[in-house]
């Protein structure tokens, strides 16, 4: 096909008015040439004759006049075995291939290995009926079984008419030739393209998430659980230990494939990832945790654009996993700079504005971008999901501008990361009462938790939640009136709050023991620290009430830190059960 | 990318002018490329067929509709090399110490970024005297971190104390709005100190255009990124005021009729902001180049766009203010930051450096819940008074700006403190350094 040519006719900044000589498409690839230098670049609008384009590199030294060839085909990825521990920019040039200290404009490399051979195994054989996603083949991705896939863009059913034997291939060989419904062949090879922003919808369908995805943080699995396909963002004022909780999250959470989306982030703490991933070891396999992680990065200086596509980038390579019934955790940070990157450009385009300058569309971008997470019901019966966290960085630390609000009516949980608990050293500082999880009101959910933790789990959970606010409130009485000012019963009950927050919300992510705590044991624990909840102390003073709980915290600590049922957490249960049953209130001493 | 030009073009009509942009007709102008009107120093900002607009730094004030435009068929960009040294520039690179123009090899400015994957992991400390510094937020090179503070704290003094007692190679000031009073403070204090051949300055005062400030921290770096990478060398980066930068940009945006966004600043004001600061870098080659900057804040809000996206982006903030019970200016330790000090605390200060610098902040903290417990009337228990006592110790002896003492002394002080004011018990760090540095326990 003849390819679609212009010439530049405006430059303000990335965005580059082009006068075309035929049909262009919204979202169309095109390149700029500049003395030789092909700058990539995207169509983002287009009237009459001319095409706006986002040029995804610094533009510096463009004339008018500089010829641009389009592509006839929107941004891709390229999809295939390699692209785990790989590390990306956002328009997924390999970093690690390019040459030079500093990012040369104009520097494009393959995603992929081109070279290296994989070992194929055939899944399919000829005569099967395939369509788009099914599964024709599998190799070895580190030890994760990467499926080899029917192209996604191949529409309609075909017929396998060849399947290569076992063997090893690079991912451009040959491995199946497929007929179409009119008898025509198609190679197949392992690797495909995809364009980045339509989502990729080959499953049969998607229900609403039901399993818990336990990521061993108490204040998330007991508090606030994210379901596994599930959404969920984190809004950081910076200082507030995000990067932390994302490590621990990324390192945990039960799922076969990490990608991180560094989306206009520091390069400073991508380079943290990059040097720390690699030594990171999978509590699970024990092996290296970069075996299973991709990352993107685009970080806060590299250009704008590129910002854009970054997220796409991420959320497509993690729909291809998907597509192999793997599951999925995305995380990306953050996605207001993702935000700021369409308001940089819809500035340009002098489009009228909406709140603070945004995109009037922000909150349909957000929205439609949190819904390519998900569980889905494969066409084969297996099951694959992407959990996808952002975070959102709120201007001023104000809750209430239009990325927030935007992010907080699509995604389904919210972890709200407290400055006051960070600056208190109260780690992790996701506050307990600003922070919800929906999924703990979807009946699916209920149906599974009462299932795997017995039907008085999620009682327990709202309970225990109401035993937090009330302690909040019983901290401002006292702090009003003094602590002499206001009854025992007063210091007992924000005690107890204490109690919950230091035993079950706060958790030592450097510990190895306690760092990643499994359900079965924040059942055990969450149990304990209710049993004591729920029952009433005979205390004279107030400093007695704080100086029992005090001793109490302390104990439970030390079990936290223990091997769960191991002899030390015993000896500190049975210590803890001791201290209970002495300041017990008698049935016989409860006045009428 | 054409720099050299066979002839040069030249246009005499000016189509329209603004307060600070004017359009011409012109053909082959390219992006970013610097052009002379008449006298005039302007960027092309922005080609709509042949209708090019310039950005003229100094202002239009003056500017006649057949003013001669010449295009210089390049970008700003400066000469580098070792001449450098001991020099002093203008915003455009050219000398005002009387000295001669510096030969070397042309680059252009605002380059691009440093491969991720190619930079290191920050990891030496640099050291400055300043227990508020190096105790509580330690410097590291390849970071980048400014002093927020009010526009009548001593920024650029303290800012100057720690360039100078930084252990680092080079020293490059860009000065933005700097007063003329401030430039020659610099100028003397560098004298002083016999530091002249390690400093190259790039100065715009208040007494030159604002627009010609956006040139200063991209002249800056560049020259910074000559020694750093070319020469492998340790490279410390002075941007005062960046606040003064962000309103030049405010200005020009403005100007090209964009919508502002917070604060009326421009809605790229992070990206524009992260393209400086993120040229602070571990670099593979052995050299590095820290950023250390001041953005000043109206009444100390850091709510406004400003000092808001700027932390986003820097590893981290100093913070000064005046304690008025010890009548010094100090380094918050509630309210700075670095995030970068894990790296080296404790691994190449004392062992006892992480435990005992949390706790002399939350002890810190204990006093400050003591002291409005005192002003709300309560009364304080023997714990608050010597709390307080312990405040005024801490503040007056360690987080003061004009403490200069190595971080082993700012530890020993530290523990002498502690027992002055505490029980072991009260300071809770680990048993172990407890036994060790306690004094009266070694």
């Amino acid at each position: 096909m003849e390819k679609t040519r212009g010439k530049v006719s405006g430059i303000v900044s990335n965005l580059v008015m082009v006068a075309v000589e035929g049909p262009v498409a919204q979202n169309e690839i095109c390149f700029i040439d500049l003395d030789g230098t092909k700058l990539m670049s995207e169509v983002i609008k287009i009237t009459g004759n001319t095409a706006y384009v986002q040029v995804f590199e610094s533009t510096r030294g463009l004339r008018a006049g500089c010829p641009v060839e389009f592509e006839g085909q929107m941004l891709e990825a390229s999809l295939g075995p390699g692209l785990l521990s790989s590390n990306y920019d956002g328009l997924q040039n390999n970093l690690a291939t390019m040459e030079g200290v500093f990012l040369k404009r104009g520097c494009y490399t393959d995603p992929l290995d081109m070279e290296k051979l994989w070992d194929f195994v055939p899944l399919a054989k000829a005569g099967d009926k395939v369509r788009a996603a099914d599964w024709l083949g599998e190799v070895k991705e580190g030890w994760l079984p990467h499926k080899i896939m029917v192209p996604f863009k191949f529409q309609g059913t075909y017929t396998v008419k060849e399947i290569a034997a076992a063997g090893r291939y690079t991912v451009k060989d040959t491995i199946a030739v497929l007929l179409d419904e009119k008898g025509k062949e198609h190679a197949v090879a392992m690797m495909q393209r995809w364009p980045v922003k339509v989502p990729v919808t080959f499953y049969k369908e998607k229900p609403r998430p039901f399993k818990l995805l336990e990521t061993g943080v108490r204040v998330i699995d007991t508090f606030n659980p994210i379901a596994e396909g599930g959404t969920g963002f984190i809004p950081g004022p910076f200082g507030s230990g995000k990067t932390v909780l994302q490590h621990a999250l990324s390192k945990q959470a039960n799922v076969d494939v990490i990608l991180m989306a560094a989306c206009g982030e520091r390069a400073n703490e991508v380079v943290e990832i990059f040097s720390e991933f690699p030594r990171l070891e999978d509590p699970r396999t024990g092996r290296s945790l970069m075996e299973r992680t991709t990352i993107i990065c685009n970080t806060s200086n590299m250009p704008v654009a590129a910002r854009e596509a970054s997220v796409y980038t991420a959320m497509t390579i993690g729909e291809y996993y998907r597509s192999m019934g793997l599951r999925v955790l995305l995380l990306a940070d953050s996605t207001s700079r993702w935000a700021q990157a369409l308001r940089e450009m819809s500035n340009r385009l002098e489009e009228l504005p909406g709140q603070d300058a945004f995109p009037m569309d922000l909150t349909a971008i957000i929205s439609g971008f949190y819904a390519r997470a998900g569980y889905v019901t494969l066409n084969n019966g297996e099951s694959g999901s992407i959990t996808f966290i952002g975070t959102v960085s709120p201007a001023g630390g104000n809750l209430k501008e239009p990325v927030t609000e935007g992010t907080k009516k699509a995604a389904r949980c919210f972890y709200a990361l407290s400055q006051a608990r960070a600056d208190s050293k109260r780690y992790p500082a996701i506050d307990p009462i600003d922070s919800y999880s929906k999924y703990l009101e979807y009946p699916e959910i209920i149906a599974f938790l009462d299932e795997k933790l017995g039907k008085e789990w999620v009682p327990m959970v709202n309970e225990g939640k109401n035993y937090v606010l009330r302690g909040k409130e019983a901290y401002e009485q006292i702090n009003i009136l003094g602590d002499d000012g206001v009854p025992v019963s007063y210091h007992d009950r924000y005690w107890k709050s204490e109690l919950i927050d230091f035993v079950i919300l706060q958790q030592d992510a450097f510990d190895k023991t306690d760092a990643l705590c499994p359900m079965e044991r924040q059942k055990y624990m969450f149990g304990k620290v209710m049993s004591i909840c729920r029952k009433e102390f005979d205390f004279d003073t107030f400093s007695q009430c704080v100086d029992f709980y005090k001793e109490l915290i302390n104990d439970f600590r030390q079990m936290n830190y223990a091997g769960f049922q191991d002899e030390v957490f015993r000896k500190y249960e049975a210590a803890i059960d001791r201290k209970v049953a002495e300041k017990e209130k008698q049935p016989s001493s409860v006045r009428p | 990318m054409q720099n050299n030009k066979a002839f040069q073009r030249i246009y005499t009509h000016l189509e329209a002018v603004t307060k600070a942009t004017v359009t011409v007709r012109a053909q082959g102008a390219s992006n970013d490329e610097l052009a002379v009107v008449g006298d005039r120093l302007a960027q092309v900002v922005k080609i709509n067929g042949e209708h090019v607009t310039l950005q003229v730094f100094s202002g239009t004030e003056g500017l006649a509709t057949d003013a001669e435009v010449v295009f210089t068929g390049r970008v700003p960009g400066l000469k580098v090399g070792e001449d450098l040294s001991g020099r002093f520039f203008d915003a455009y690179g050219r000398p005002i110490d009387g000295g001669a123009e510096t030969d070397g090899q042309w680059r252009e400015i605002g380059g691009p970024s440093v491969n991720p994957m190619k930079r290191k992991q920050p990891s030496q400390l640099i050291p400055t005297g300043i227990a508020g510094i190096d105790l509580n937020n330690t410097l590291v090179s390849g970071q980048k971190i400014p002093f927020f503070a009010d526009p009548d704290q001593p920024y650029n003094q303290v800012m100057c104390l720690v360039a100078l007692r930084a252990q680092v190679d080079k020293i490059i000031l860009g000065g933005m709005g700097l007063t003329n009073d401030d430039y020659l403070f610099f100028k003397k204090s560098f004298e002083n100190a016999g530091a002249l051949d390690k400093i190259i300055c790039f100065v715009n005062t208040t007494e030159q255009p604002p627009v010609e400030r956006l040139l200063v921290p991209d002249m800056a770096l560049t020259a910074a990124e000559y020694f750093a990478v070319d020469k492998n060398e340790k490279v410390l980066v002075l941007l005062t005021d960046m606040t003064l930068y962000a309103d030049a940009l405010s200005i020009v945006s403005n100007r090209m009729d964009q919508i502002p966004s917070k604060d009326s600043m421009p809605g790229s004001l992070y990206s524009d902001l992260a393209k400086i600061y993120e040229k602070a870098a571990e670099l593979p080659g052995g050299g590095s180049i820290t950023i250390l900057a001041v953005t000043t804040l109206s009444g100390g809000d850091i709510t406004h766009a400003i000092p808001d996206n700027t932390g986003y982006i820097t590893e981290g903030q100093l913070f000064l203010r005046t304690d008025s019970d010890v009548n010094k200016v100090i380094v918050d330790p509630f309210r700075s930051l670095s995030r970068l000090k894990q790296l080296v605390i404790g691994k190449q200060t004392r062992e006892d450096h992480p435990q005992v610098m949390n706790a002399a902040v939350r002890l810190y903290a204990d006093a400050a819940n003591a002291k409005t417990k005192l002003e709300n009337g309560f009364e304080l228990s023997d714990y608050d008074e010597r709390a307080l006592a312990f405040a005024k110790d801490y503040s007056a002896n360690l987080l003061a700006i004009d403490i200069n003492i190595d971080t082993t002394q700012m530890l020993d002080r530290l523990w002498e403190m502690f027992a002055k004011y505490f029980t072991p018990t009260e300071v809770a760090v680990k048993q172990q350094l407890m036994e060790k540095y306690w004094p009266g326990k070694k």
